[in-house]
């Protein structure tokens, strides 16, 4: 559905995106992820047709989005990161102008604005003008424009930025519902929504795409993911756990309890519970982790910050 | 076709109704007739002249105009572009001309609408005395031109800022050389030490002499092929602006 190749943005002499290329099939909903500045917001404007690349071009559907933006974009929805409204229209007067421009008319714009509305949860506020709704209200009216037309691809630039943990669950939700047969693309800084939402994640970092994968595979890559946190009582704990074949390292925290690192890609839970067995410690709590993905997003970001600086 | 039409069409009554869901086309409509009545009956004496014709009143539209038309047209793409808004806008399958199409057309349509609603002045004159009608309708018609030249210009200094202020004076400013352009201190400081051809040019760029052979009655297609060359040359101007400037 999306196809970026070799994209390249320059901003006078500053290059703000540096050869970013991925491909986006129906079902994904895609995060990308990135410290601010690395180039996601100037990436998502170039796929939505707001900014010409200076190299590399863009496909959606098959179409060249640099090219032919106004087909490009009958099958975009493009949400931007300011979510900018007219104020001094009402919710639904609104959303009507953006039904009309997207060649609605009569009662099929009529009953286009309505279910956007239901879609969004917007109904108390949609006689309102917009410059009198609060923040996750303007949020959702932004959302909704980018329903009316049932577009194939939804573009969505930090869409629960700035909303409470209440809202963002609610836009969350939408967003998963709507997933299921379109392409989502959405930017963030915040790695909980990546794991909650998304299947697939692109890290960028400084204009690069420095990872692209699923977010459980990057979880996968944290240095903690599989280590093992122990809390027991007995004898020759930490010299029986150094002698296990699969173990990288052991520590002892500050609280008392051992973390037991493993050699990379083993699994240790099982050895060091037999080991437990064997020796007959008293196990008080042993917790395997996950990895944590802003462990890998600082791990990547800024190795990649270092090694520029280095060649600077 | 059909839907660039639809596109231009929507677009216009957005900004027709943004007109009138603010204060400002009110304030714009009163303080309009306010103006254009004191000049016409107490700066032009219209009574005191005992003539009935209508040179008192349309002699100040392209002074009125030139402080008014910019504080319509100055919001057109100035604010679009300072609240973001023209970033979905130009994500929507609308091409840069349709927008300016539609929002020039709103605005022209306004002028004209300010400008209808001076009637009162040629019924005055009617129910004094005898106006030739067909000068007061070319008049008018001059005046409607002259209001469409002022909003192409005003929108394309709009396109050229987020700020309305520097929007307005820069407008201001068009305004005012299109105007003395051919106005004669302006052509004899010139006159001085510039080749005749160059005098005749710049002047040839002014209002002036065209609106006031419209005044007088004469409808010469070159007069009117020039309020349309200079709204069509600014329109132009705008979409050059948009397409190169926005977003970047």
């Amino acid at each position: 559905m999306i196809k970026a190749v070799d994209l390249v943005k320059d901003f006078g002499h500053r290059r703000a995106v540096d050869g970013v290329a991925f491909e986006v099939e129906k079902g994904t909903v895609l995060g990308f992820l990135g410290p601010n500045g690395a180039g996601k917001t100037t990436t998502i404007r170039m796929v939505a047709g707001f900014l010409p690349p200076t190299e590399g071009c863009i496909h959606v559907k098959g179409i060249n989005v640099a090219s032919d933006p106004v087909a490009a974009q009958k099958s975009i929805g493009y949400m931007p990161e300011t979510t900018p409204l007219y104020e001094d229209m009402t919710v639904s007067g609104f959303l009507r102008f953006l039904a009309e421009v997207r060649g609605f008319s009569g009662s099929e714009r009529n009953s286009r604005v309505d279910r956007a509305i239901e879609r969004c949860f917007l109904q108390p506020v949609r006689n309102q003008t917009i410059d009198t709704l609060s923040k996750g209200y303007r949020q959702r009216t932004c959302l909704a424009q980018t329903l009316l037309h049932d577009p194939d691809i939804l573009l969505l630039d930090e869409p629960t930025e700035g909303l409470d943990p209440n809202q963002k669950q609610v836009v969350r939700d939408m967003i998963k519902e709507m997933a299921s047969d379109r392409v989502v693309m959405l930017s963030t800084h915040v790695l909980e929504e990546v794991e909650a939402i998304c299947t697939r994640a692109i890290i960028i970092s400084a204009g690069k795409v420095v990872a692209d994968d699923t977010p459980a595979a990057l979880k996968a890559r944290s240095s903690k993911y599989n280590a093992v946190t122990l809390a027991a009582e007995g004898t020759g704990i930490l010299p029986a756990l150094e002698k296990l074949p699969n173990i990288g390292k052991v520590q002892t925290l500050e609280n008392g309890k051992i973390v037991a690192l493993p050699k990379a890609g083993k699994s240790i839970a099982a050895d060091i519970l037999g080991a437990a067995q064997q020796h007959k410690w008293k196990v008080a709590d042993i917790k395997v982790d996950e990895g944590r993905l802003d462990d890998v997003f600082r791990q990547i970001t800024t190795t990649e910050d270092t090694k520029k600086k280095e060649v600077a | 076709m059909k839907e660039a039409a639809s596109h231009v069409f929507a677009i216009a009554k957005r900004e027709w109704r943004a007109y009138f869901d603010s204060p400002v086309a009110y304030v714009f409509i009163i303080i309009f007739l306010m103006l254009a009545g004191f000049f016409t009956f107490s700066l032009a004496q219209f009574f005191e002249a005992g003539q009935a014709d209508l040179n008192g009143f349309f002699q100040w539209h392209p002074w009125l105009y030139m402080i008014l038309v910019p504080a319509v047209a100055m919001r057109l793409w100035a604010e679009e572009r300072r609240s973001g808004t023209i970033e979905l806008l130009f994500t929507v399958s609308v091409t840069p001309l349709q927008a300016l199409l539609g929002k020039f057309a709103a605005a022209w349509l306004f002028m004209l609408l300010a400008l209808a609603l001076t009637f009162t002045v040629p019924v005055t004159a009617a129910y004094l005395g005898s106006p030739d009608m067909g000068a007061v309708l070319s008049g008018y018609l001059g005046s409607g031109l002259l209001a469409g030249a002022y909003v192409a210009a005003g929108m394309f200094t709009s396109a050229l800022t987020r700020n309305q202020v520097i929007s307005f004076i820069l407008a201001v400013v068009i305004g005012l050389f299109l105007i003395l352009a051919g106005y004669p201190p302006v052509t004899d400081l010139l006159a001085r030490w510039a080749p005749v051809w160059l005098v005749d040019g710049v002047a040839s760029f002014s209002f002036m002499p065209h609106y006031e052979a419209l005044q007088r009655g004469v409808i010469d297609l070159r007069d009117l092929a020039y309020f349309a060359s200079v709204m069509i040359f600014m329109l132009f101007a705008t979409q050059v602006v948009l397409k190169n400037k926005v977003g970047r």
